[in-house]
């Protein structure tokens, strides 16, 4: 059994109109229907651009968001039928990592102080003089200096406040840690020292990440398995080599031509999958699938239509399109000019042994 | 000749009761027209104010600019204010970073880019509308007569960003200086403007300037790098040359600890240790020294020069990576 399976989990906000009389005209569908496990002790990465609902549906695992409707069952439990008293008790098992580390850290709380609260609360530690050096321990842990106890958030910089706040999950002994972006707001030699502490602490905790980002490459670096959301649905699933070497969605080959490399060599010579337009709002997302308006291989039928469901392939590769099969073998051609002119062959160079199998 | 030909800038924060801040350092490069070059660094490195200096935008108290900035033989840091304002938009104009903070949110974008034409080309009225809608198109901003009605904030994040080059391309400029032009967008965005950016380089032969901390950006953008660390140019080399090449050991670290997309899973990334909060002063020696893998004593006694190999190819180390150096041992408790 898996240790987190969120099953057709929706997410809607409603749009309120009106000053005297409250009317809701509306909702945004943030998350709508997405299901995905989490195998404990591993990775699951969550990509997507900005707007896509990934954050969203991190934060209704831990119920920060109402659930709409759907399951998320932690170790057998659904979560999302749990009384809020009841969710707050299950919550030292399920951290977050925020994406800021300064915003999400209280400035006028010293480093001991964030770290033993959460103890305090979840009545971990018999005194306070455990406490203590449970915190220090885990400051041992995530590499900040032994004098960081007392000192404030603001005496720190951007990496070690990520530090803080993995920390602060840590000191808890979670199962699973929520990290939402992680490290988008560091430095890319700060973010590295933050990507290989992670998988350290996986390594000799045996802890379980959901890791939310926007980064492909820091997604396929860290995560066992990725999930690729467009517009509060999951269009793609499948192992992080398997993605990579064998993108099957318009969506995700899409995101990965687009993903510069560093190295001239490669960039040279990529073929670029260029997107027209922007994300639709997903107030008002269009009918059938979702991507239909961008996608350079829609097809007149179905697509606008009929909403794909993510349905198995070969090699465990997950996939929510229609026509995945016929793209693979090339029997549909992209429609636009564009993408016409740098097909086939549209990913990025694939060198990479695939161990997976591809049996299509 | 190059266009553009920035000759030991340095800039220098003072306040009073504090000591000085020297944010950038004796920097130098040239760009010609046609050209992309590639002003690399993590935050705090001195590539934005690098171009604030250059586009003149500075305040004037509390600042001291040093060094020479000569653009087509003229030299912009003894040019008068007016002068000045006539050179940006005309001759030289920059992309920023966030669309949304550089746009006016209660103006729409119609009298945003038309204030351009009115001042720098003279046009008025019906013909400069019809230009601005031109310009909008030519980003590929669609149905662009009914956005020059709109407000920033009904703008997508791409769209902000296309109207905000169109701004800068309004008087075909013969120097372009981007900063960080992307990094408030997704990738596909990313990729459209990446893509607009070299369309003009290559179309027009305007000189770019792209100011950048992501070398996968800079990788397929670039002619010319310079990697800059504490305010000083520390590797300056071909794009080929250096991704082949890298020479200085901050340049190895960055793309060490880049995640790359094309890399083999489980392998670590190799950062660089500590924060920029370790750096050393200049006159102190190497910067980077604290922070560096492979430093000897050597590197602390005063600043490296920048030094030329026979391939153009340009570094300020005193102990050059090359395939044979080897990580100095280093007692990481102590520090």
């Amino acid at each position: 059994m898996s240790l987190l399976e969120i099953e057709d989990l929706k997410v809607h906000f409603p749009i309120r109109r009106g000053v005297v009389f409250d009317r809701v005209v509306g909702q945004v569908y943030a998350v709508d229907g997405v299901s995905l496990s989490v195998e404990a002790g591993k990775t699951y990465g969550l990509v997507g651009e900005s707007g896509c609902g990934k954050t969203t549906l991190g934060r209704a695992v831990l119920r920060l968001n109402d659930i709409t409707d759907g399951a998320v069952r932690y170790n057998g439990t659904d979560l999302a039928q749990l009384s809020e008293a009841d969710m707050r008790r299950q919550r030292n098992k399920l951290q977050m990592v925020f994406q800021d580390p300064l915003g999400s850290l209280n400035p006028r709380q010293n480093i001991e102080s964030i770290l033993v609260e959460g103890m305090e609360a979840h009545k971990i530690g018999a005194d306070r003089a455990e406490r203590r050096e449970r915190a220090q321990r885990t400051l041992d842990a995530v590499g900040l200096p032994a004098n960081a106890m007392s000192r404030y958030p603001h005496e720190f910089s951007g990496g070690q406040r990520q530090r803080i706040g993995i920390a602060r999950a840590l000191v808890l002994e979670p199962d699973l840690i929520i990290c939402d972006e992680p490290v988008s707001a560091l430095d890319v030699s700060i973010q590295a020292q933050v990507l290989n502490l992670l998988e350290e602490l996986q390594k000799e905790l045996g802890l379980t990440y959901l890791v939310i980002a926007h980064d492909l490459a820091v997604v396929r670096h860290i995560s066992d398995v990725i999930g690729v959301m467009y517009l509060g649905g999951l269009v793609e699933e499948a192992s992080s080599d398997e993605l990579y070497a064998n993108p099957r969605h318009p969506y995700t080959k899409a995101l990965m031509s687009a993903v510069p490399v560093p190295d001239p060599d490669v960039e040279d010579n990529r073929e670029r999958i260029l997107l027209t337009g922007d994300l639709p709002s997903p107030a008002n997302p269009p009918a059938g699938c979702r991507f239909h308006t961008r996608c350079p291989w829609r097809q007149e039928t179905r697509c606008d239509t009929e909403r794909p469901e993510l349905r198995l392939l070969s090699g465990g590769h997950k996939v929510a399109c229609h026509f995945a099969e016929e793209i693979e073998s090339g029997e549909i051609q992209p429609t636009s000019e564009l993408a016409a002119a740098i097909l086939p062959d549209a990913h990025v160079q694939t060198d990479i042994p695939d161990d997976s199998g591809q049996v299509t | 000749m190059p266009l553009l030909k920035v000759d030991d800038l340095s800039v220098t924060f003072t306040q009073r009761g504090k000591a000085d801040v020297r944010a950038v350092d004796g920097v130098s490069f040239s760009v010609s027209e046609g050209e992309v070059v590639g002003l690399v660094g993590e935050s705090g490195c001195g590539k934005s104010v690098t171009s604030l200096a250059l586009m003149g935008l500075l305040a004037d108290r509390g600042v001291k600019v040093g060094g020479s900035v000569n653009f087509d033989g003229i030299e912009l840091l003894n040019l008068h204010k007016n002068a000045m304002r006539d050179m940006r938009g005309q001759e030289l104009a920059m992309i920023f970073q966030d669309p949304l903070s550089s746009l006016n949110p209660v103006v729409p974008i119609g009298v945003q880019v038309t204030e351009i034409l009115q001042r720098h080309r003279k046009m008025r009225g019906e013909a400069a509308r019809k230009e601005a809608a031109d310009l909008l198109d030519r980003v590929g901003i669609p149905d662009p007569t009914r956005r020059l009605k709109e407000y920033p904030h009904q703008l997508s994040g791409g769209m902000r960003q296309r109207a905000l080059i169109a701004m800068a391309v309004a008087c075909a400029p013969r120097l372009l200086i981007a900063d960080e032009p992307t990094t408030a967008l997704d990738v596909t965005i990313q990729a459209q403007i990446l893509e607009l950016l070299k369309e003009l380089v290559d179309t027009q032969g305007t000189a770019l300037l792209m100011i950048t901390h992501d070398l996968g950006v800079v990788a397929g953008l670039c002619d010319e790098i310079n990697v800059l660390y504490g305010g000083r140019v520390v590797e300056s080399a071909a794009r080929r040359n250096l991704f082949a090449a890298p020479t200085h050991p901050y340049s190895v670290g960055l793309l060490g600890s880049i995640p790359r997309l094309d890399a083999p899973r489980g392998e670590p990334l190799k950062p660089v240790r500590g924060s920029v909060n370790d750096n050393i002063a200049w006159s102190d020696g190497c910067a980077f020294a604290p922070r560096c893998d492979y430093y000897t004593m050597e590197c602390l006694q005063g600043p490296p020069e920048l030094v030329e190999s026979y391939t153009g190819h340009k570094y300020r180390c005193v102990n050059p990576i090359t395939e044979h150096t080897a990580p100095a041992v280093i007692d990481t408790e102590a520090s």
